[in-house]
């Protein structure tokens, strides 16, 4: 191959495959089309996947990145092909998700002419990438790339995005493949700083109510192990933010729950109680940490971080550890001493059976009642014993599924936290399940975040991926109403939905599907999705106007959680 | 409280550097004061200065974001009293002018110089901080100004590591 000349299309294809990669998603274009062409002859090694929108691709990509903590490949044109992957880019980027977009471009020397389909992708890109450039000459590309992928997957991971010009990809040149690993300008893993991991384990052992917060960071360093012998040498109570769910098995009986806005009652509790907080791998997101004037206040503050910028940002550390999560944890897990908290575990307990008890109250459910979102999880948690993948969108169906579904697995949960993209279900779903083949992959949605990208049932049909679909219809855009509810007056504005009939459209893809709405049949549907070979859609009537609770409101300090 | 801050970027030569910093800028919601940029004593390496009015916990954070930066080397912030900082400044105005003592005496006494003389118009030079410069501007003033440009500020800063040694630990 040295010697040989290819074009830079193939070496687009090469670097890639250099790169160990064997699934793209992906939709061609005039300014892609030499890639598309290249990528014909490697059907044998790369399966890509054809999409229907652009932003189905990243986001199939940013699941397909979650749960095999591989790097998500994405082809697409120029212009509109490259601004649909926008809200992915910036979806992948809040939540670390390392993904790699290449997008082409007009020739070069059309740059800059308003050129049929030209836009400034690299303008436009700039502050949702962790990195992207512009290649204009085929002899840049494989450098380009393996400079792409080592940044994308190192440190805090993120997207990059790589625009390469049609004269480029046309363009023959000698190809050689190096990978990158390193650049001069960028440390993406800090020396492990012994002194600071010496101070934090001195105030852990001197800690009477320690709590630790976890978040993706614990994934993202392949640190579940460490995590868990740390958590079992010290018996510090576990809690998670909703990216962290799976990072600790959510049946060990040092987790204590799921951390913010709307989790659990004791873990928000107990963070404006707790004498050390030990954040390791989170960022203090405010649906983490309500009001921060009054968070955590009373407590000494360890925060673990591979991002340096994330230390001090929003909350200040007494001792702010800039590490791995993995070797951090390993090594404070030789400093800590051997402890239990037993009393202070019964607090949390304590907090839990009285969340428990007035949810059940207030949510007292007669059998001829609607079906309620958190049984339909609860049961569906049951039926596949917390062992699914569970990808959903954004809004109260999403809630409810971090709350009820008991995440046993890491790598289980994907769903987007921090952009908060409706739509982002279902094409992750997709990604998902060619990330996971062997696990069962579900999708929870809503009625409105399901018609934002349902054209990847598209994807679904000709790509033969067995996804499950589970839409939890509540007829409105659920989480904007029931803040209408509380904070708006009832004033519904725009957020009653009328949607299609979804199981005849699914069916209209091939995609096998029912709907129910009897609390009786419930059981005997979920099993029957599960059990199908292929693809299912299942929708579910639930209650129209059922809320979300324990609820920490805008603004409001963790401590003052409404639990109706 | 309101600082003024002059912040040093040493970046790789990249294209699109200048706009991954001032976005930074942008989505905070701040203003830069100035700006100047040009190739470092280490070759290839960019320097960046950039002035700018702002809070102490705020510019941390800026900093911290263009740190992340992949092309982005290393930044130093400074208050003005860990700089020694210049900016330059040209003024133009009409030749006949230099007849009139007044101008003599302003360009002697500011420690002026002036760079070229036309028959129509003259420039006059000042370096100095933004004050001096502001100061020689509102007297040159009366005489009618044909056009002014400044260069916004250069700095050095006094307790920072010399950048060829931080380079080098780096690259180790």
């Amino acid at each position: 191959m040295n010697s040989t000349k290819i074009t830079g299309a193939q070496a687009v294809l090469e670097a890639l495959v250099a790169e160990e990669v064997n699934t793209i998603f992906g939709y061609p274009g005039g300014a892609i089309m030499p890639i598309y062409d290249a990528l014909y002859d490697y059907a044998d090694s790369v399966n890509h996947i054809l999409v229907r929108h652009e932003q189905g691709a990243i986001h199939a990509a940013q699941g397909y990145a979650r749960v095999s903590g591989k790097t998500g490949v994405v082809f697409a044109t120029s212009g509109p092909g490259a601004t649909n992957l926008i809200t992915g880019l910036a979806d992948a980027l809040i939540d670390s998700t390392p993904v790699v977009c290449i997008t082409g471009q007009v020739a070069s020397h059309l740059l800059g002419t308003d050129a049929f389909q030209e836009t400034d992708v690299i303008g436009i890109s700039m502050p949702v990438t962790k990195w992207n450039c512009q290649v204009t000459k085929a002899s840049e590309i494989p450098a380009a790339v393996a400079k792409a992928f080592y940044i994308a997957q190192s440190g805090r991971p993120g997207p990059v995005l790589i625009d390469i010009t049609k004269d480029a990809q046309f363009e023959m040149m000698a190809f050689q493949y190096e990978k990158c690993t390193q650049i001069r300008s960028y440390q993406p893993k800090p020396e492990l700083p012994i002194p600071a991991i010496e101070a934090a384990s001195i105030v852990l052992n001197q800690a009477k109510k320690p709590l630790m917060l976890i978040g993706q960071g614990i994934m993202l360093s392949n640190a579940e192990n460490e995590l868990l012998q740390f958590a079992e040498k010290s018996g510090i109570p576990v809690a998670s933010t909703l990216l962290g769910l799976g990072a600790f098995p959510n049946n060990h009986p040092l987790y204590v729950g799921f951390l913010g806005m709307h989790g659990d009652y004791a873990p928000n509790i107990k963070t404006n109680e707790c004498d050390v907080l030990l954040a390791v791998g989170m960022r203090f997101d405010d649906r983490v940490t309500g009001d921060v004037s009054r968070y955590a206040k009373q407590a000494s503050v360890i925060h673990i971080d591979i991002d340096a910028s994330e230390l001090n940002k929003i909350i200040k550390a007494d001792v702010a550890v800039h590490a791995d999560a993995k070797q951090a944890l390993e090594k404070l897990t030789a400093l800590v001493t051997k402890k239990e908290h037993l009393a202070w575990l019964q607090e949390f307990a304590a907090a839990k059976a009285m969340e428990l008890y007035t949810l059940a109250n207030t949510k007292k459910i007669m059998p001829s009642d609607e079906l309620k979102m958190d049984e339909v999880v609860a049961l569906l948690s049951e039926l596949t014993q917390g062992e699914a993948v569970i990808v959903t969108d954004v809004g109260q169906h999403q809630m409810m599924a971090a709350r009820y579904y008991q995440y046993n697995q890491t790598k289980s949960n994907v769903t987007s936290g921090g952009l908060g993209t409706m739509g982002f279900a279902l094409p992750a779903a997709i990604g998902a399940k060619l990330g996971a083949p062997d696990k069962q992959v579900i999708a929870i949605i809503g009625d409105g975040g399901f018609q934002m990208t349902l054209q990847e049932l598209g994807t679904i049909l000709q790509s033969k991926m067995a996804v499950k679909i589970v839409i939890l219809n509540n007829k409105f855009l659920g989480m904007v109403r029931q803040w209408q509810q509380l904070f708006f007056e009832k004033r519904y504005s725009f957020t009653e939905m009328v949607s299609p009939d979804f199981v005849a459209l699914a069916k209209s893809y091939s995609i096998e599907a029912q709907k129910v709405e009897e609390r009786t049949a419930l059981k005997a549907s979920l099993e029957q999705m599960l059990n199908h070979e292929g693809a299912y859609l299942l929708e579910v009537a639930v209650a129209k106007e059922e809320n979300v609770f324990p609820m920490v409101p805008t603004g409001a300090s963790v401590s003052e959680i409404r639990l109706v | 409280m309101e600082t003024t801050f002059t912040v040093s970027v040493f970046t790789e030569n990249s294209i699109g550097i200048l706009n991954r910093i001032t976005i930074i800028f942008t989505r905070r919601h701040l203003n830069i004061d100035s700006i100047t940029a040009s190739e470092s004593e280490v070759k290839g390496v960019f320097r960046y200065t950039i002035v700018l009015r702002t809070h102490r916990e705020q510019i941390d954070k800026v900093v911290g974001q263009i740190e992340k930066l992949i092309d982005v080397v290393k930044v130093f912030v400074h208050e003005d009293q860990d700089v020694v900082h210049q900016e330059i400044a040209l003024y133009k105005i009409k030749s006949g002018r230099l007849t009139n003592g007044d101008v003599e005496k302003v360009i002697r006494e500011n420690h002026a110089r002036i760079l070229t003389v036309d028959p129509q118009f003259m420039v006059i030079e000042k370096t100095g901080h933004v004050a001096e410069t502001q100061q020689l501007f509102e007297k040159l003033k009366p005489h009618g100004i044909l056009e002014f440009a400044r260069s916004g500020r250069v700095a050095i800063t006094k307790p920072m590591k010399e950048l060829s040694t931080y380079l080098k630990e780096l690259e180790q």
